[in-house]
Formats: C-alpha cells, structure tokens, sequence
C-alpha cells in the first residue's frame, strides 16, 4: 500500500469584487488611457500582431474634455451624430417607460439596456444594411437603426395579437427579418458561434455580407464563445465578435469567472486582430466597428471586440443589484454615461444644446407612449386578446405533422 | 442499380445531393481530406472541392452552432457527428436553438440542417462508441428522427432528410455499414447477398413518416428500428411464429396507420431497441399503441431492448437484445 503524504496547502482562488454595497466605489477617476495612445492599423493590411497594444490598451475618441481626438475619430457628419444620439435617447426613454410598464404588472418581465446604449447602436450604424445582426439581451438598439417600428417592439413585449413571435417567446426576445436581426435566445452565447456559421455562408455565396455579434464577459465563459473564435481563427470568415464587458453577470463581477487579463487579449492567442473599446464612447465604438467591417470586407476575415462598460441598471426587471453591489457604483464609472457624453460632445461642437435637448426628449417620451397606446389596442398583457392557442401548434414543423395535430385536436382551440 | 453496402448508398445520397443543390455544403470531424472515420464521405472533398466538403475542428458543439448558422443564411448543411455518443456538447445547440428557431421566430427564420450520425453497438465500442441516443431526440419538439437499416432506406431517407427543411437527426446504425446483423458477431455477412443492397444509382426518396413493412405476418407485430430490424428478423425465424415485422424508419413523426393497422390486425406487439430501456422510445410506442389499439390487443406488448445500465465493452452480446430474447417475447405474446 503506498502511503500518500497530505501536504498543507492553500485553498484554490476564490475571485473577488472590488466593490459590495456598502463600499465606496472608486474607478480612480477617468481612464488613464487618451484618444492618442493608439494608432489605427491599416484595415486592409492588419494582423494580429498588430494589435498587441490594442487588446490590452483602450481606444478612445473622446477625450475627458468631450473632444473628438486620435486616429481613431471617425470624423462624423452632423447628421450622422445627432441621430446616433437621437436613437440613444430614444432607446433609453423606451427601456424606462417599458419597465414601468412591468412595475405596474403590463409586461411580464423586462430587461433595459441602460448605460450600455452605444453599443449596438454606434455599431450597427457603422454597418451596411445587408449585414445580420446576431444580439444578446442589450442590442435591442440596433432595431432602431434599422427602422423597426416601436409599436411592433411593445406588441412583442406584451405578447399581444400582433407579437411577430405569437406569444411565444417573453418579453425583449425580439426576432425581426427584415432587419436580420436573429431571435434573442435566453441560453446565452448561442448567437456567437453561429454567427460565425452565417458569416461562413455569406463568404460561400461571395457576398459582401458581414455577421455581427454579442455576448457578455460572464458568458464568454460558455463553450460557445470559444469555439467562435477558434472557428473564426480556422475559417476566416467576415464576422465581428464582441464581448460586451459590463462588469456584472447577474451578481458575479468578472474577477470572479475569469483568471485571463483583458478579454480582448483572449482573441490574440487565437491570431484574430483584437481590439478593447470604451463601449461608452459612440464615436470609438462607430470607429473600430467601421475597421471592422472593413477588415471583413477585404476578405480579412473576423475581429475580436471587447467593449469595455458598466451595467448601469440591474440584469433585469427580476433583478435587484443592491443586494451584491454599491447602488451608486455607476456614477464613479470612469466611462461616464454614453448618451451624456455625445451630448456633451455635440454641445462641445457647437451643433446641439440643451434646447434642442430637451425638445427631442420630449418628443421621443410623446412618441413612446403613443406607441405603446396604439399597441395595446392590439391587446395587453391582463386581459388580452392574445394570440389564438392554435399558435402553440404551428411552426414546430413546416407542416403540421399527425402527433401535433392530434394534440391540437385535443386542446380543442 | 448497383450492389453497394451502406456506406456506399450514403455516399451516392450525398453526391447527389451535391450535385442538385449548390447550396448543400457536408462538414465534420474527419470527413473532408481523409473522407470520414467510416468512409461515408469519401472521395467527395475531390470531386465538389474543400469549401463544400471539408473537416471541421474537433467542437461538436461548434459544428452544430455553424450548421445552424449556415441553415440561416440560406445554406443546407448536412454536418457528421463521427459517433452519436459525441453529440452531447452540440445537444444544447440542436435542443434549444435548431430545433426551435422556427417557432421561436414566428416562422420568420428556419434552419434546414441534417445531422448523420453513426449510432449503435456491435463494433465492440465500449461506452462512448455504442449507445443509441434516439430518444434524447424524439422528445424535442421541431426535430425529425430517422433511423436507417440498410443501403437501400439509407440513401432514399437520406436523400429525404437533406431535402426536408425541417432539422433532422439521421442515425446511421454502424454495424450495418458492411452488411446486415443478425445477432451473431461470428456470422457477417455483407450486403453484396442481401436484396436491399441493390440500390439504384440515381435520385430517389423515401418519404419520412413511413414505416417499411419488411414482413407480412399474422401473429404479431414486431417494431424495430437501425440494426435491430435485422435481429428481429433472426428472432422471428427461430420463433416459428408469424409475426409482422416493421421498420419504423422515421421515428418522429412515426408511421401512424402503418402501426395501428397492423397491431389491430395482430392484437400482439413487441418492440425491439438497443437503447436502455427506461424512456427509450419503445416507451413512447407502447404508450401510443395501447391508446390507439387496446381493444385490439390480446396481450401485454412486450419491450425488449439494452438493459439500463452503460453500454459495455466485451459482453456487448449479452447487452444487445439477442434473436434470444426477441423469440422468448414473441413467444410469450402468444401465451395469454
């Protein structure tokens, strides 16, 4: 019998937040990376090599004195800003009127996108149109952009006669192919690698088509995540992979569920160009998501994104994030708030003020609720109409095989 | 019309799927350069190119993810799991996201992906090269289950299932490949013998939903699926008894009237599966024939399949139903 010897030792590495409720949150202020640190690779041309710095380095355009600098500004027109903006706030009045709506039972659940508002919006404005949008829960943005009507949106959310998704699916699960924008899926993480399949087809077709997609700093842990990237890193097709670093996965802040350094620097080791964002910077986020596209585009295959942010809000409506961390720890986040940043840019440009504002805001809140009126004509949440029960049996298959119509039968609607 | 053994007919399924529709795209572990643990995809990297025919990274989940995503975007992928026993990390992926995409979007998107994957025991592949996952699939709403037996069935379904724009997950029985089982390892025969070794060289399908009925009887009905249908065959013989044997072929959606008619005709059931028995499909027949035939049924039905335990290695043969124990049950239907 061999004897073994228990040697003392510690036990394994249990992570650690850097803030719970009760302490005081300190980010040391602003960041301490500047808009000029980095340069912009030459899209066409970049390797991974080349980005060494920017993995572990953070692109910015807007300075702490709200000043577009570096090569990174992508030099936006008036116009361009303005309606990012404008879609911002829009996304911001929408999520707060919806989640009131939840507080006072009209929706079953809600999950806003507060403070994370740029992301899906900078970029999939720096997008084409035939490019497919694979989101997680906080990209319902890039609806706007791509003109859905928001009276479609809460006829979802409600899951009234006029849900596209008949009801089937809870609320903020928005599907939409017109805008090519995938079903949000709850099993999250899913997207990311069949993203990667999307932008393999596109390729095959010989289409200038490029995949975008989303997953948070907790699910870069799934399996899924990874075999993204090592399927891009294999087949290089024209996709743009990003993890949306907010800090928080429901209670579990990312120092507790990874080991690695940045995430961006994660995409290195698979030789895909990998860049780290300020994800509440519009103008940073529209830059390398610009580069991105044409990296794609030039046949260069995938990018590796790490947007750098801060949940703002709770997970969800089911969520109440005083119980894990300070509740004032946004207001020390060194990215401040996106939407007041561009407007505070734009002011600085003097092409906005707070007239101007406060008019849009007014106009966006009117426009909202008209919304959400003219969508419970169509039926609310406690008292209906829903859509028909025959819903429950139909698109399972093509066609409506014998077991399920005998099921259908029997149910009897 | 040409002799060929399974692999074969899989094989002349997939050219000519390759060849019809630029859109069907064939990947997995294996299967592109070197044409697949098992041959099935030979020669056809060389013939239709790397970008249609070529080997994927060894992430099963990751395969599943792709082939959806190709499904998506317009593509008709048709991807291997090498063994049926690797298909669970690609399980969530085909549960949750395939299997529900088109309800899940109001019909708006659809992805028409095929999983072939070889299945089954008989080859001595101990735990992980030999269980029968059918079950794990027939309880998930949106995916079709189809289970081949022999080259003949296994191109038409084949051919059917890449067609379909419904997912589907095709279950190739591995001891089959070479020539039909009759539940004795020391007897192998090929298919070169066998009627359903002729196959045609050109398309054909055979539509899923339809039961085969290998063998009129009067007695009883036999159910079986893969390469027990080849065993139950064996088993009937030494029964002395008149049985009708069925091979379900598509399990979801299974042959409705093909069943009920003969059972009612029958009033005796016995439903053969390599698959533990505890929620094996055999399970869901037995249910499904009792509601639709007990005033029919003269006896109890009868299940006999894998014991409820891992699949082993070296007494496979005792785990397997045997010709055995498939004539016993038989048998004691007719005793009541």
């Amino acid at each position: 019998m061999t004897e073994r010897k228990t040697i003392a030792t510690t036990p394994y590495t249990i992570g650690v937040a850097p803030f719970r409720p009760g302490d005081e949150s300190s980010f040391g202020g602003s960041f301490t990376e500047k808009p000029e640190d980095l340069n912009r690779p030459d899209p066409a041309k970049c390797e991974s090599n080349d980005t060494v710095k920017h993995a572990s380095g953070l692109i910015r355009v807007m300075d702490d004195d709200n000043q577009a600098k570096g090569e990174w500004d992508p030099g936006l027109d008036a116009e361009t800003m303005i309606q990012g903006l404008e879609y911002m706030m829009r996304l911001r009045i929408f999520d707060d009127r919806m989640l009131k709506m939840q507080r006072t039972g009209k929706l079953s659940f809600y999950m806003r996108s507060f403070g994370e508002e740029a992301i899906a919006i900078a970029q999939t404005m720096a997008l084409e149109t035939q490019d497919w949008i694979f989101p997680s829960y906080r990209q319902p943005g890039a609806q706007f952009v791509r003109g859905r009507d928001m009276v479609s949106m809460i006829c979802h959310c409600i899951g009234n006669t006029e849900d596209n998704v008949k009801g089937r699916q809870m609320p903020v699960h928005y599907t939409w192919k017109e805008g090519r924008f995938i079903s949000i899926s709850s099993p999250v993480g899913t997207q990311f690698s069949q993203a990667v399949g999307v932008a393999m087809a596109s390729a095959y077709k010989g289409l200038d088509e490029v995949c975008i997609s989303w997953l948070g700093d907790g699910t870069s842990a799934q399996g899924d995540y990874h075999y993204a990237l090592n399927f891009a890193s294999t087949f290089k097709p024209p996709v743009i992979l990003n993890v949306v670093n907010n800090q928080w996965a429901i209670s579990t802040h990312k120092n507790l569920a990874t080991g690695g350094r940045t995430f961006a620097e994660r995409g290195l080791a698979y030789d895909i160009p990998s860049l780290r964002v300020d994800g509440n910077d519009f103008l940073a986020l529209y830059s390398v998501t610009k580069w991105a596209r044409e990296r794609a585009s030039a046949g260069l295959g995938p990018t590796h994104i790490e947007v750098y942010t801060y949940r703002a809000g709770a997970h969800s409506s089911s969520d109440d994030p005083s119980a894990y961390r300070p509740e004032n720890e946004f207001e020390f986040w060194p990215g401040g708030d996106p939407v007041e940043r561009l407007k505070l840019h734009l002011m600085e440009v003097k092409l906005w003020d707070e007239k101007k504002h406060a008019a849009l805001e007014k106009k966006i809140d009117d426009e909202v609720m008209t919304a959400y009126k003219e969508a419970c004509e169509f039926g609310d949440l406690a008292s209906g109409p829903y859509p028909p029960a025959s819903t429950i049996f139909t698109e399972v298959y093509e066609t409506v095989p014998w077991h399920v119509q005998e099921q259908r039968e029997e149910l009897g609607k | 019309m040409s002799k060929m053994n399974m692999i074969a007919a899989l094989n002349s399924a997939l050219q000519l799927q390759l060849e019809r529709d630029e859109n069907v795209v064939i990947f997995g572990e294996d299967i592109g350069y070197f044409g697949g643990v098992f041959r099935v995809t030979a020669k056809l990297q060389e013939k239709f190119g790397a970008h249609r025919v070529f080997d994927s990274p060894l992430a099963e989940g990751g395969i599943a993810a792709i082939a959806m995503g190709m499904g998506l975007n317009g593509l008709r992928p048709v991807a291997e799991i090498q063994f049926a026993d690797y298909i669970f990390p690609a399980y969530d992926q085909i549960v949750n996201e395939i299997a529900k995409i088109r309800h899940r979007s109001g019909g708006e998107f659809t992805a028409p992906v095929t999983f072939r994957t070889p299945a089954g025991g008989g080859i001595k592949g101990g735990h992980h090269h030999s269980q029968s996952p059918e079950a794990q699939f027939t309880h998930t709403p949106g995916l079709k289950v189809v289970y081949c037996s022999n080259p003949y069935n296994a191109k038409g379904l084949l051919t059917s299932a890449i067609e379909s724009n419904d997912p589907v997950i095709f279950f190739e029985p591995k001891r089959c490949y070479r020539g039909p089982f009759y539940g004795d390892p020391h007897n192998v025969p090929t298919w070169n013998d066998h009627p359903d070794g002729e196959v045609p060289d050109e398309y054909y399908k055979i539509p899923l939903e339809q039961a085969r009925i290998v063998k009129e009887g009067s007695a009883c009905t036999v159910i079986a699926w893969g390469a027990m249908v080849h065993v139950c065959e064996q088993g009937i013989k030494d029964s002395g008894i008149d049985c009708e044997l069925i091979d379900l072929q598509t399990l979801v959606p299974w042959d409705r009237d093909a069943i009920v008619n003969s059972v009612k005709k029958t009033g005796r059931c016995v439903i053969v599966h390599e698959a533990p028995k505890t929620s094996g499909f055999g399970a869901e027949m037995s249910a499904s024939i009792q509601e639709r035939c007990f005033y029919s049924l003269e006896a109890p039905i009868i299940r006999v399949t894998g014991w409820d335990t891992p699949f082993p290695h070296t007494t496979e043969w005792d785990y397997l139903p045997s010709p055995e124990r498939i004539a016993e049950a038989i048998k004691k239907t007719q005793e009541e």
